[in-house]
């Protein structure tokens, strides 16, 4: 008995010994794809802080790559494509722009694992991960219409996807069911990082009376402006308190580390699954920066109270009556937005005066 | 104008400001091509000028050193520029290509430290009587001195090129430098002083992007900004005062767009996106039509290599 166990703990010894260098050879090889700079402080700056907590996770056991400011197109696909063909075992491509060329080199490489962000195409080894966004931007309108002093609120949006349409909807609802004089300006920047235009784009919000400005746009630079102006908005993605210390009135966090563990943990063990995520406040992947100091108390506890009871599901911030902008009907009275619409979102909600570009 | 809600006044003073930046890079590289060089890397060098300006404003607090460490940087890149195509005799396209390139991966480095601080205030000139003017106050006498300085420097730019003995020499080396160089001129030297008056411009140029018009250091900030100055030297057909004009066209239809957008009106954003590009095209579908004019105005020897032979 004594031998077999001296010959069995020699074997766990074994092990030990061998485990590291193993896990060398094995190291999963985990590649991302981002469509801005690491730097941005917003959208990739939160998917690059999500890699680096899988570094941190796993330690030896997982080997990351990233490429930055890869544009929506054509180059993506080479980008991917030269990504699965240098032995990478999953690669993460983190904007909506990525879906198409994602698919196409996932056909190709039916053994590498894809994660497409914000997309609606699945395949065997392609899944689909998301936020729900629009949860933390109906906290956001609640507080901006409560702040706002000229019931101007500016809007910067990067491209007409349903990704941006259900925040606007989500933010305008919100704020005209407090506070029904409420206006949205919008401006379409067509891009999701070009610090200047962001920057010119909030210079113009605030010229035409904006004194709250939200940005579906990546960059920290419209913040910087509302900062110098003097006036009140809220960050994307990214916690932008510091770029805007007394302007920042609070942020929608976008928090993907958990999810990036627990994905690349599924790999390991082989019960990685092509499945389609959609988390929210209620998961911690969307999350609420803390709230500035200028916010009233009573303001504060009914954005919290939101934000708690859409955790809990409690509350929907899609939750009719809600009609169509050209007046047609969407939502029957009590009933909540089914998560196809909210995918396919086209349209803006009646009451936003601005247009969709098509 | 006013029922749409735009501030016909704010709208010019926002052109102005939109407008500098590649008013610095453009005019920089008027001068370059027309010493016959063609230094594609005007991106990469305001990109540099941007983070540089921005790391000594913020180090020193004062933007006025900022903009001169701008305008170094710019230049000492340039000139990596100048003797790869010059001396070693490279292809300037290529060159100035991989200038871009490098220029934004340099910049992204030195910038790390820089991401999340706020610049040093920008002071605005301000005139105690002109200022207070109601409308004309605000559309020509509240700007920040650089903006005054980008408009004396192509008025500069203009009598050095056109009035000065120095600047027909320029010139000359652009138009022919096989002439030039029997002529005694130094071909090499006078394109090198050139190249790094381009690459400090440039600079200048993102400097004022990191300093005064965004103002924060962001990774890849310059977003293209290079590119369409490099579109602006061929519009303005390589004259100073159309570089101002186009530059203000750029920078106006920017804002012209953006504030349709805010105030509501129904026009597709991306036809206004593509504003600029589309006038920049129909400009240079006019120029080319008189072939003979065109012909007459670009550098004879622009983008050709010089190798002095005996």
């Amino acid at each position: 008995m004594k031998t077999l166990a001296f010959l069995a703990g020699a074997t766990a010894l074994a092990v030990a010994l061998a485990g590291p260098a193993a896990a060398q050879d094995e190291s999963l090889k985990v590649g991302f794809i981002y469509v801005g700079p690491i730097g941005d402080f917003g959208w990739t700056h939160q998917h690059d802080l999500g890699r680096l907590a899988l570094e941190e996770e796993y330690g030896d056991r997982v080997e990351t790559t990233y490429v930055e400011s890869v544009p929506e197109g054509a180059d993506a696909e080479r980008v991917i494509r030269q990504m699965a063909q240098s032995g990478h075992d999953l690669i993460f491509t983190t904007s909506f722009g990525f879906m198409n060329a994602t698919a196409n080199v996932a056909r190709q490489f039916p053994d590498v694992k894809f994660e497409h962000a914000t997309g609606y195409t699945r395949l065997d080894n392609m899944a689909t991960y998301d936020a729900r966004f629009y949860e933390g931007r109906h906290v956001a309108g609640i507080i901006a219409a409560r702040m706002t002093e000229s019931n101007i609120i500016g809007y910067i949006a990067a491209y007409p996807i349903p990704e941006v349409l259900q925040g606007i909807n989500s933010a305008f609802l919100a704020a005209r069911s407090l506070n029904p004089d409420v206006e949205f300006r919008i401006i379409w920047a067509n891009t999701w990082f070009d610090p200047a235009l962001e920057a010119d784009a909030a210079q113009t919000l605030i010229e035409q009376g904006a004194d709250v400005i939200f940005q579906h746009t990546d960059s920290t630079a419209a913040m910087a402006v509302a900062e110098e102006a003097g006036i009140y908005a809220i960050g994307q993605a990214s916690d932008m308190r510091e770029f805007g210390p007394t302007a920042q009135l609070t942020a929608i966090v976008d928090n993907w580390a958990p999810y990036y563990i627990e994905r690349v943990g599924q790999v390991m063990n082989g019960t990685w699954e092509a499945t389609e995520v959609w988390g929210g406040l209620g998961t911690g992947m969307v999350q609420m920066a803390e709230f500035n100091e200028a916010i009233p108390e009573e303001v504060a506890e009914e954005a919290m109270a939101a934000a708690e009871a859409i955790a809990a599901g409690e509350l929907h911030p899609f939750t009719g009556p809600i009609n169509r902008q050209d007046g047609s009907p969407w939502l029957a009275e009590g009933e909540t937005a089914p998560d196809d619409d909210l995918r396919g979102m086209d349209f803006f909600v009646e009451g936003i005066t601005a247009t969709i570009p098509n | 104008m006013m029922e749409l809600g735009i501030n016909p006044v704010a709208l010019f003073a926002g052109l102005v400001v939109a407008a500098t930046p590649l008013l610095f890079a453009a005019i920089g590289e008027l001068v370059v091509e027309k010493s016959g060089v063609l230094n594609l890397g005007v991106e990469g060098m305001m990109i540099m000028g941007a983070v540089t300006g921005f790391a000594v404003g913020v180090s020193t607090g004062d933007p006025g050193w900022g903009f001169v460490a701008a305008a170094g940087a710019g230049a000492a890149l340039a000139l990596v520029f100048g003797i790869l195509t010059q001396f070693l005799l490279s292809n300037q396209v290529a060159t100035g290509l991989a200038l871009t390139l490098f220029g934004l991966g340099l910049a992204a480095l030195i910038g790390q430290p820089y991401t999340g601080i706020r610049s040093p205030q920008m002071p605005s000139v301000f005139i105690p009587w002109l200022s207070d003017l109601p409308v004309l106050g605000r559309m020509f006498f509240r700007y920040d001195p650089v903006v005054y300085f980008g408009l004396f420097l192509a008025l500069a730019v203009w009598f050095f090129l056109g009035r000065t003995r120095a600047g027909l020499i320029l010139r000359a080396v652009g138009e022919n430098h096989d002439a030039a160089h029997s002529l005694g001129y130094g071909v090499v030297r006078i394109r090198l002083a050139a190249i790094a008056f381009g690459g400090a411009c440039a600079g200048v140029g993102g400097a004022y992007l990191s300093l005064a018009r965004v103002p924060q250091w962001t990774e890849g900030m310059t977003a293209g900004a290079g590119w369409i100055a490099l579109a602006i030297v061929v519009f303005s057909a390589w004259r100073p005062g159309r570089v101002v004009l186009g530059a203000w066209l750029f920078g106006g239809v920017t804002i012209l767009q953006l504030n349709l957008q805010a105030s509501g009106v129904a026009v597709p954003a991306y036809y206004l996106s593509m504003l600029p590009y589309l006038v920049t095209i129909l400009v240079l579908v006019i120029i080319s039509a008189d072939r003979r004019r065109a012909s007459l105005n670009a550098p004879a020897s622009l983008g050709r290599p010089f190798h002095a032979t005996g």
